[in-house]
């Protein structure tokens, strides 16, 4: 029997003025990237706070990816920069959990992105598959997407 | 206000691992403020140790509450109930949060979340800096409202110490030197003769030296 493939399930808080409006762009290309990822649409990313990404790894998530826009395009003028700090701020306390930081990533990105967008969550899904499921499972999200 | 900040995880969970359910408990002041110990750093550090009690097989439940003062009787009371159902309490209060929860609470352990730093102001977005030392006799009068005992590295009541380079601390070169400012202070408001008198030694009695300190209002006694 074929060994099952690991499938990480990986929030995605994404800018409604770059990241969601490029994975928007990449349905209507037909642009292919892996359904492991859950978006979830943000105002701007300097609206995350680091609870937002603690919570996603405590209810089981096995990787956050945050997409904010292009650094010095943030509609609300520095918003991505807010959310760049508190995601390195983030990750430094993963460490300290005993986490891998790798598991939490921001990038930035244009509305026009929707290649790169795919091609960023393909790279995040393989790191994540590699790191292996996240060592906090069984939490809520996981029971709720029936896994 | 108080100024603090937060503990390590792996050394906020070395100090409840022994504990099967525990309490972060906020407070609603200066901690708040200063970004350590308010509502959202409860949550945060209450996530944070979840998940480092799971990642570590230590069977550990947190609870999380902040309430609106931690160093003040009356407010402690809205705490009761929550640090009845659990084993010990991590306070994100400061030093006199965590005495008064313990005087409060006298059966239950309760431990400091934070490391209450100083006395100071918010300098700038996300930047605290030490303003006073609470050294119990003030001599702000003196130097133009710029604290010598807490801005100085070598607390001269009677300097610049000439170590100083341009306007930065020897001690430290990120930091201006106090005297530079005491002096710019003073002549601003034209009162650079107050230097030409030599301080004698402070009186460091009404300080820490003698012990915890308490003050007795008899007007306002009851």
């Amino acid at each position: 029997m074929k060994p099952e493939v690991f499938q990480p399930k990986i929030v995605a808080f994404c800018c409604h003025y770059c990241a969601y409006a490029s994975a928007d762009l990449a349905g209507s290309m037909r642009i292919q990237y892996p359904p492991n990822v859950r978006i979830i649409r943000t105002p701007c990313t300097g609206r995350l706070e680091t609870e937002y990404f603690m919570k996603a790894f405590e209810n089981g998530a096995d990787g956050v990816l945050v997409a904010g826009c292009l650094e010095g395009g943030c509609h609300f003028i520095e918003g991505n920069l807010c959310a760049k700090r508190r995601v390195e701020y983030t990750r430094a306390m993963l460490e300290e959990i005993g986490l891998d930081k790798e598991r939490l990533r921001m990038v930035n990105m244009s509305a026009a992105m929707a290649r790169p967008l795919a091609d960023t969550i393909i790279d995040m899904v393989e790191t994540v598959r590699k790191l292996g499921p996240s060592p906090l499972k069984n939490g809520r999200l996981l029971q709720e997407c029936g896994s | 206000m108080i100024i603090a900040q937060r503990k390590s995880i792996p050394e906020l969970l070395s100090i409840v691992e022994k504990h099967r359910k525990v309490l972060v408990l906020g407070c609603g002041t200066c901690v708040t403020v200063c970004l350590a110990g308010g509502q959202r750093e409860v949550s945060i550090i209450a996530s944070a140790l979840r998940m480092a009690a799971k990642l570590n097989d230590l069977p550990l439940t947190v609870d999380e509450l902040t309430i609106e003062r931690q160093c003040d009787n009356v407010f402690l009371e809205q705490a009761a109930d929550a640090a009845a159902k659990v084993d010990a309490v991590v306070s994100l209060g400061c030093g006199a949060g965590v005495q008064a929860l313990a005087e409060r609470f006298a059966d239950k352990p309760v431990y400091a979340g934070l490391d209450t730093s100083f006395i100071g102001i918010l300098e700038e977005r996300g930047m605290w800096t030490e303003k006073c030392a609470a050294c119990g006799s003030c001599v702000l009068h003196l130097y133009g409202g710029i604290c010598p005992v807490t801005r100085c590295a070598k607390h001269m009541l009677n300097g610049p110490c000439s170590g100083s380079r341009e306007d930065r601390c020897e001690v430290d070169p990120n930091r201006p030197c106090a005297w530079q400012l005491i002096y710019k202070r003073l002549k601003d408001i034209g009162q650079l003769d107050r230097l030409s008198e030599i301080r004698p030694p402070k009186n460091w009695r009404p300080s820490l030296s003698g012990g915890c300190r308490t003050i007795i209002r008899e007007d306002h006694r009851v």
